[in-house]
């Protein structure tokens, strides 16, 4: 196990390293210059390549990879080209709402959606299994910005029980009214997070309910419930796991449309702020860290399918991908 | 990285993307009828909702229009202030007297006034000021007309003198967008923190979410009519305006949003006050190239659009047409839209005379955000009437700036333009647009060189008036300034000068 989870920490740094690369790489090839971002109307061809030489992008792109990298190093994510303040702790704050915003609506959607899931198998057949199972279908279909938009006309404007947007400026010091402000956000992302888990909850469900190893064991004196609990749930866990993972990873990525729509101060208004402004050290800053987030849950999902299924000790990364 | 501040940068008006992205501004000094006055509640909180989140806390260090609009005023004063009408007033400087040359300014400072941090006003902290806009490193939208400044003395604690290398008319008003800051703040940590000499002290900034300002309890004149002002930022119209309905604000600086107007306008708790803004769209023609090189064919697509019905589709009831670059706050305002009024019989006239009358086609550079989109399709559909092709390409404000504004490489463009007093632009013939008439270029200089502001705007109104006739570009109409408040508010400014949101006089009840 040890030199498992030694192997597979070095391929997590490698695989960092890599997006590293590829994302710096890719910025630089967008079209547009920051140096414009930072001139006025009517600057001269000379004061722009001054404001060039200023934020560092005249230099060769391998040389302020370099830089990064050094500065990286030393945790620090470098100095914002349009504000001129550090980005390390821009980025740590917007980390205040988005990780609870993110971590809330994914236990919640699990919350919701093996239960759901489960019974939309187990009882298939019944107009309850058949119905949860359409509006699962359904919500799939829902974009988030629309349900966040529903969700405040509903419950903000009309009902007045929850605030239309925004966050406290004093942060998680005023928890009430931390809290209240994430409510709404938290059941959107949820929901149509659910949706989604739920289709694979069921399938999954599926796959075992109709399983030779279900049925043996049942042929075997086992109870449902305690051949479900000793075998179904561990078979069918596995893929649900995966997908797991990769949903939390998508709705860390994804949290740009839910903050923008309830107006939160997180990372993905952060990275839509910095692209708008061709801010690259906001951008890499934001979306290094996000990478490090995606793949550390990747390399969690790993960890737990490894636990639960002996099968896959022998492979160095886990699971259905 | 640690890198030093960008040593380049504010020449003319607004940086690119704030020309590209920004629309009005808000107002000062007059402000909205108080049909909330009464009593009033001296310690209330004022929640303030924008769409403009400073970048940094300093106009030197491009905070941009966001930092104006927080802190100007608010926090920071200027040796002069510009009014909603247009004018220039006396703030800190108590008088001023100019020299028989017209290069010496003597300015005699208002006595009492301290900074926030303790320390007195004097003479050194308003020329350390001054220096700071023109200094390399700044990136003051003023630092070019500035620079004029050749020699800055103080002989005494309340005097400064300001000698000019050659007389600009605009100096006063130049100064009122230089903020006085003490000379012994650390520059660094302005970009955080202020010291200023305004009605507010900085309460708190939290980036990505509001700016907090408290009043100053040693301030030189009236106290603030509130206790607290909060700016709130979004980057939604939609987020902003519901937190509108649900008093999480009571007021909006700058509705962009016209679609969003019905729900306030039929609901009796909000005011909807339509003020002048200074953006002007434009149908910016590349005076260089053909066809647009001809003026008779810069006529007749002027005259071919109607831009009445342009206004009404995308602003209903809203915003101003209007003739020219010059907006009615300018003082050299003159209503001019009977040059270009809407008569499709003449453009055909006119290209049959230019010797298109079986029309032509061009390629229309058009950003990719509104209005810009929407007012392509209707300029096409409206030349296709009189036998004019227009090819619409959409580009995002990067391309816009390469292409058109650096590199001129295109027959017409949509922009908007948002500065005040920006008609000027047509005096210099390397400006995108190119348009090169030596006439107003030389109008353009002496009205800056003039004795008097009446021999200015006397010049100017003639800029204005060739240029309409000269159809060197084609000025769409004025954007509205609207801002949408809870009728408990009143005292807050309604007209869009320089983005300033003077909060001091607004009273909640």
């Amino acid at each position: 196990m040890l030199s498992y989870l030694l192997r597979r920490l070095g391929f997590l740094l490698v695989s960092l390293a890599l997006a590293s690369v590829v994302l710096f790489l890719l910025l630089r090839t967008l079209p547009g210059d920051p140096a414009n971002a930072l001139t006025s109307v009517g600057a001269t061809p000379e004061q722009i390549e001054a404001a060039r030489q200023a934020i560092g992008t005249d230099k060769p792109v391998p040389e302020q990879f370099v830089h990064w990298l050094s500065q990286l190093a030393t945790g620090d994510l470098g100095t914002s080209f349009v504000s001129s303040l550090p980005v390390a702790p821009e980025v740590t704050a917007r980390l205040d709402v988005t990780l609870p915003l993110t971590g809330a609506a994914f236990l919640l959607a699990v919350l919701v959606a093996v239960p759901a899931g489960f019974l939309a198998a187990y009882r298939s057949r019944t107009w309850y299994g058949a119905a949860l199972s359409a509006v699962s279908q359904l919500g799939i279909a829902v974009p988030v910005f629309w349900l966040g938009m529903i969700l405040i006309a509903v419950f903000a404007l009309n009902l007045g029980w929850l605030p239309a947007g925004g966050f406290p400026q004093d942060g998680w010091a005023d928890p009430g009214a931390a809290f209240e402000a994430l409510v709404l956000p938290v059941i959107t992302v949820a929901l149509v997070m659910s949706a989604s888990l739920i289709r694979y909850v069921r399938s999954a469900t599926l796959d075992v309910l109709g399983s030779d190893y279900l049925r043996t064991a049942r042929a075997l004196g086992s109870s449902f419930g305690r051949a479900m609990w000793r075998h179904g749930l561990r078979n069918a866990s596995v893929p649900v796991i995966s997908v797991l993972g990769m949903e939390l990873a998508s709705t860390l990525l994804g949290a740009v449309v839910v903050e923008s729509v309830f107006a939160l101060p997180g990372l993905g208004s952060l990275l839509a702020t910095g692209i708008a402004q061709h801010d690259y050290p906001v951008i890499q800053g934001v979306l290094f860290v996000s990478t490090l987030a995606v793949l550390l849950i990747g390399f969690a999902a790993d960890l737990v399918q490894r636990l639960i299924d002996p099968r896959l000790r022998g492979r160095l990364s886990g699971g259905a991908r | 990285m640690k890198l030093k501040k960008p040593a380049v940068v504010g020449v003319a008006s607004a940086a690119v993307l704030s020309l590209a992205l920004t629309a009005c501004g808000g107002g000062s000094g007059s402000s909205a009828d108080g049909s909330g006055g009464g009593k009033h509640d001296k310690d209330a909180t004022v929640n303030i909702g924008s769409l403009y989140e400073p970048q940094n806390l300093s106009n030197t260090a491009g905070g941009g229009q966001g930092v104006t609009e927080a802190l100007a005023g608010n926090v920071y004063e200027g040796l002069f202030r510009l009014t909603d009408k247009g004018d220039v007033e006396k703030l800190l400087a108590e008088d001023h007297e100019v020299g028989d040359d017209g290069l010496t300014y003597t300015f005699t400072l208002r006595d009492g006034v301290k900074f926030h941090s303790g320390k007195a006003l004097t003479s050194k902290d308003v020329k350390y000021s001054l220096e700071r806009v023109i200094a390399d490193d700044s990136q003051s939208a003023r630092k070019a007309n500035l620079e004029v400044m050749k020699k800055i003395e103080a002989p005494d604690a309340r005097t400064v003198k300001v000698t000019l290398s050659e007389k600009s008319i605009s100096f006063l008003y130049n100064l009122s967008y230089v903020w006085i800051v003490n000379a012994d703040a650390d520059p660094e940590k302005l970009k955080t923190t202020e010291d200023g000499t305004g009605p507010y002290t900085l309460g708190k900034w939290t980036r990505g979410s509001a700016l907090s300002l408290n009043r100053f309890d040693g301030y030189w004149g009236d106290a603030a009519q509130n206790k607290q002002a909060v700016f709130r930022y979004y980057k939604d119209a939609n987020a902003l305006n519901n937190a509108l309905l649900t008093n999480a604000v009571d007021v909006v600086t700058s509705q962009q949003s016209p679609d969003a107007l019905d729900q306030f306008e039929n609901n009796g708790n909000y005011d909807v006050n339509d003020g002048d803004s200074t953006t002007k769209l434009l149908l910016a023609f590349n005076d260089r190239v053909k066809p647009f090189k001809d003026t008779k064919v810069r006529q007749a697509v002027s005259a071919a659009i109607d831009d009445e019905k342009l206004l009404e589709s995308v602003w209903g009831g809203y915003g101003k047409p209007i003739g020219s670059m010059v907006p009615p706050t300018d003082p050299w305002y003159a209503d001019l839209t009977g040059i270009d009024a809407h008569d499709t019989a003449k453009a055909k006239k006119l290209l049959a005379e230019a010797g298109y009358e079986k029309g032509f086609s061009f390629t229309l550079d058009t950003p990719n955000y509104d209005p810009h989109p929407t007012a392509a399709t209707f300029i096409k559909s409206e030349l296709a009437k009189v036998g004019i092709t227009v090819k619409i390409n959409t580009i995002t404000p990067d391309e816009w700036y390469t292409k058109v504004y650096k590199n001129h490489d295109f027959e017409a463009t949509l922009q908007e333009h948002v500065n005040d007093r920006d008609l000027v632009w047509y005096g210099n013939p390397d400006f995108y647009w190119g348009y090169d008439n030596p006439q107003v270029t030389r109008w353009v200089k002496e009205a800056e060189q003039a004795d008097t502001t009446e021999q200015q705007t006397e010049l100017l109104k003639k800029v204005a008036r060739k240029t309409a006739e000269d159809a060197a570009s084609d000025w769409l109409y004025l954007y509205p300034q609207i801002v949408v408040a809870n009728k408990n508010l009143s005292g807050y400014p309604v007209n869009g000068l320089n983005s300033q949101f003077f909060v001091h006089d607004i009273k909640k009840s």
